[in-house]
């Protein structure tokens, strides 16, 4: 119960007229932002960073919440109204949704996606709050060859798991990396790979990177690609939901929660995953099975409530062991840098006002969703009409501005443009974004754990297996790494280019559902 | 498996990504080399060094190129990014792409010489004119107003770093 109180406390520091105002900016420019097409979560809350660069870092992440529950639900309005959604995480809304959209039920379908958003991020942010400090309690316990272990187990799964193609994951992350080690080495001050410029000598911020992939990357992609004839946006009226709407959603949004909050917080769980279960559970448990594919809400309101339960869910390995688990979660981490705050397990003992303030403005920014959401949906959908010349104009102008205020100098403007040709070239040949950033972010960490293990093992490599715990995670490394070999075994010798094209869909669910059910008895108990 | 060696070529797709395999291996190696020129590598306190990784890091990215070749050679393609807004199916419209990254080099030249607003208005109207926009002084006018305001929300009310260039004392 001590974190309860703990909680309250954050409360009291969030509501102040000024810090709800801040709150309610955050939620409707991070919604207004998330709405246009083309902007994921992701680009979202990189391009609305420098919003928060002036204010004290209290407010900064009251603002910062704000964006971040704005954004993942902004990207659902685009893909109930506009088919053809752009982030993984809103393609199975998309299914029934503009169905129910194109058979003049957008009020309704935006309707249970709002109120189950509502839900599933009440719900997981206060199972946030159960399970983050037991977490933290654990974490607090492990050493470096502990941490090394766990950071790879992201690497491993982000780059195996997540996306279609393993060769193409390792690849990104290996960039990742690679851009990580451009600077000066932190124990010798070594210059690497800065080719005596002084501008990579203090590394490359993470914020550029983050943004040159995804604000600038896409904004030349779909430059390269633009559709000359604009989508046809359905127009909408107020949201709401009758009584038999009602009755057919509640359900879906609870086991929507149930199967997104766990796959959020395991490494490459990701929210494609969930949403995609939560969509053939209500499939097979409706009762009116006959209207999936044209537009049934349990079809919306599962996916919807496990895509934003699952972005709690991520919210518990980022605060708890510093570990990014999407690409939203990546630029939190980013963030959480440039205002000075290292996520990771001390973090909670070290600034607990901090981290308590930040949970009580996720609960609040998630409330005034809700009640922003309902009323104002005809106003997001015009925003659906933008032109897309200024829309993406203005991609680059706001990537271009942010990038610049990291440091205040042209050359990081330089940097943006070449990062976002790599963006480009990533999304040309089916490269997944995620692992870049993965590796970017926690290439540094990784080699300051390796590091730091070998030291105290005075160089012997034994110091690399530490506890129970790395032999844990080296043994899951091993699972996903050797699971499709022996999936190919058993198909016989005629798999050989599921590699490339669709062995994603089947070869990882062995792996993934153990650790499922192995994070869910937490909470659960 | 067997027939790989005679029918193989026949069935790659998408030849342009041994060109990437080709750049990765290319970092690879100059990650290597950066390693190898960097000196006095280890101590006691020390033992890994700041060279361990970048070796690594440069041997594994040589290895998933030649992985990444050995699946292209079988058919293996990625799959092009979809969106709201693309449609893939026609070759890529180099021009746009050009005249675009035209425009943001032109920002990051002129930004501090002639400051924020002026070079982020001038990269928004390129920009918009690029991907078709053919109404120039509404994009010009849209793109001054929104660098004007953001020069005063951002570097005037909240000390963002943005420079004024040679509106500085006008603004």
């Amino acid at each position: 119960m001590d974190n309860i109180s703990a909680l309250l406390g954050g409360f009291a520091d969030v509501i102040t007229p000024v810090n709800l105002l801040i709150a309610l900016l955050g939620v409707t420019v991070g919604t207004a932002v998330g709405v246009l097409p083309g902007i994921g979560p992701a680009m979202t809350v990189a391009l609305l960073l420098p919003l928060t660069y002036g204010l004290p870092v209290e407010q900064s992440l009251i603002l910062f919440g704000g964006i971040f529950y704005g954004g993942m639900y902004g990207g659902s309005t685009t893909s109930i109204l506009l088919n053809t959604p752009g982030e993984s995480a809103s393609v199975v809304t998309a299914l029934e949704g503009n169905k129910m959209a194109k058979t003049g039920r957008a009020a309704q379908a935006l309707a249970t996606s709002a109120i189950g958003s509502f839900v599933a991020g009440t719900i997981g942010t206060m199972l946030i709050v159960l399970v983050m400090p037991q977490v933290v309690d654990f974490a607090i316990t492990l050493g470096s060859p502990e941490f090394l272990a766990i950071i790879l187990v992201a690497f491993v799964g982000t780059a195996a798991i997540l996306g279609s193609s393993r060769v193409r994951g390792f690849a990104a992350l290996l960039m990742g990396i690679t851009l990580g080690l451009v600077g000066t080495d932190f124990v010798t001050g070594q210059q690497r790979l800065t080719f005596g410029s002084p501008f990579l000598a203090d590394n490359i911020d993470v914020i550029v990177i983050a943004v040159g992939i995804f604000a600038v990357g896409e904004a030349l992609w779909v430059a390269a690609h633009l559709r000359r004839r604009a989508a046809t946006v359905i127009p909408v009226g107020r949201p709401w939901l009758s009584r038999a709407d009602w009755g057919r959603s509640w359900k879906p949004w609870l086991r929507g929660t149930a199967l997104g909050f766990p796959f959020g917080a395991i490494p490459a769980g990701g929210a494609e995953i969930p949403t995609f279960m939560s969509y053939l559970t209500e499939r097979r448990l409706s009762k009116h099975p006959e209207e999936f594919g044209k537009g049934a809400i349990e079809g919306v309101a599962g996916p919807e409530a496990a895509n934003n339960a699952s972005a709690a869910g991520t919210m518990v390995p980022l605060l708890a062991l510093g570990l990014p688990t999407n690409a939203t979660a990546a630029i939190i981490i980013a963030a959480f840098m440039s205002y000075g705050i290292e996520p990771g397990p001390l973090l909670l003992t070290k600034q607990p006002d901090l981290v308590w303030m930040l949970i009580a403005s996720l609960f609040i920014g998630n409330f005034f969703l809700l009640v922003l959401n309902l009323p104002l949906a005809p106003t997001w959908a015009k925003l659906l009409r933008i032109p897309r010349p200024y829309l993406y104009a203005g991609i680059l102008f706001f990537a271009s501005m942010g990038a610049y205020a990291v440091q205040g100098q042209p050359f990081d403007l330089y940097l943006l443009l070449a990062l976002g040709f790599i963006g480009f070239a990533m999304r040309r040949f089916g490269l997944p974004v995620l692992p870049l950033i993965v590796g970017a972010i926690l290439g540094p960490l990784f080699e300051r754990h390796l590091r730091r293990s070998l030291q105290t093992s005075g160089g012997d490599i034994s110091g690399l297996v530490g506890g129970p715990v790395a032999l844990v995670c080296y043994f899951i490394i091993l699972g996903v790494l050797v699971w499709p070999l022996v999936a190919r075994l058993r198909r016989g010798a005629r798999g050989d280019d599921d590699d490339a094209d669709h062995g994603g869909d089947d070869t990882p669910s062995g792996p993934v559902s153990t650790s499922t059910t192995h994070t869910w008895e937490g909470p659960g108990s | 498996m067997s027939t790989e060696g005679t029918t193989a070529p026949a069935r790659v797709r998408d030849r342009a990504q041994f060109g990437l395999c080709a750049a990765l291996a290319l970092v690879g190696l100059v990650v290597i080399w950066d390693a190898t020129r960097i000196g006095a590598a280890t101590s006691s306190n020390d033992p890994v060094g700041p060279r361990a990784l970048p070796f690594i890091i440069g041997a594994a990215l040589l290895l998933v190129s030649a992985l990444y070749a050995l699946d292209v050679f079988r058919g293996g393609v990625g799959e092009q990014e979809a969106g709201e807004d693309i449609e893939l199916g026609h070759p890529a419209d180099w021009k746009t792409v050009g005249m675009l990254a035209a425009a943001f080099l032109l920002n990051a030249v002129l930004m501090e010489p002639l400051g924020w607003v002026i070079s982020g208005a001038l990269l928004f109207a390129m920009a918009a004119f690029a991907l078709g926009n053919r109404h120039h002084v509404r994009g010009l006018a849209i793109g001054l107003a929104l660098s004007l305001i953001t020069f005063y929300a951002f570097a005037i009310g909240l000390g963002v770093n943005l420079p004024a260039g040679i509106l500085q004392g006008i603004l």
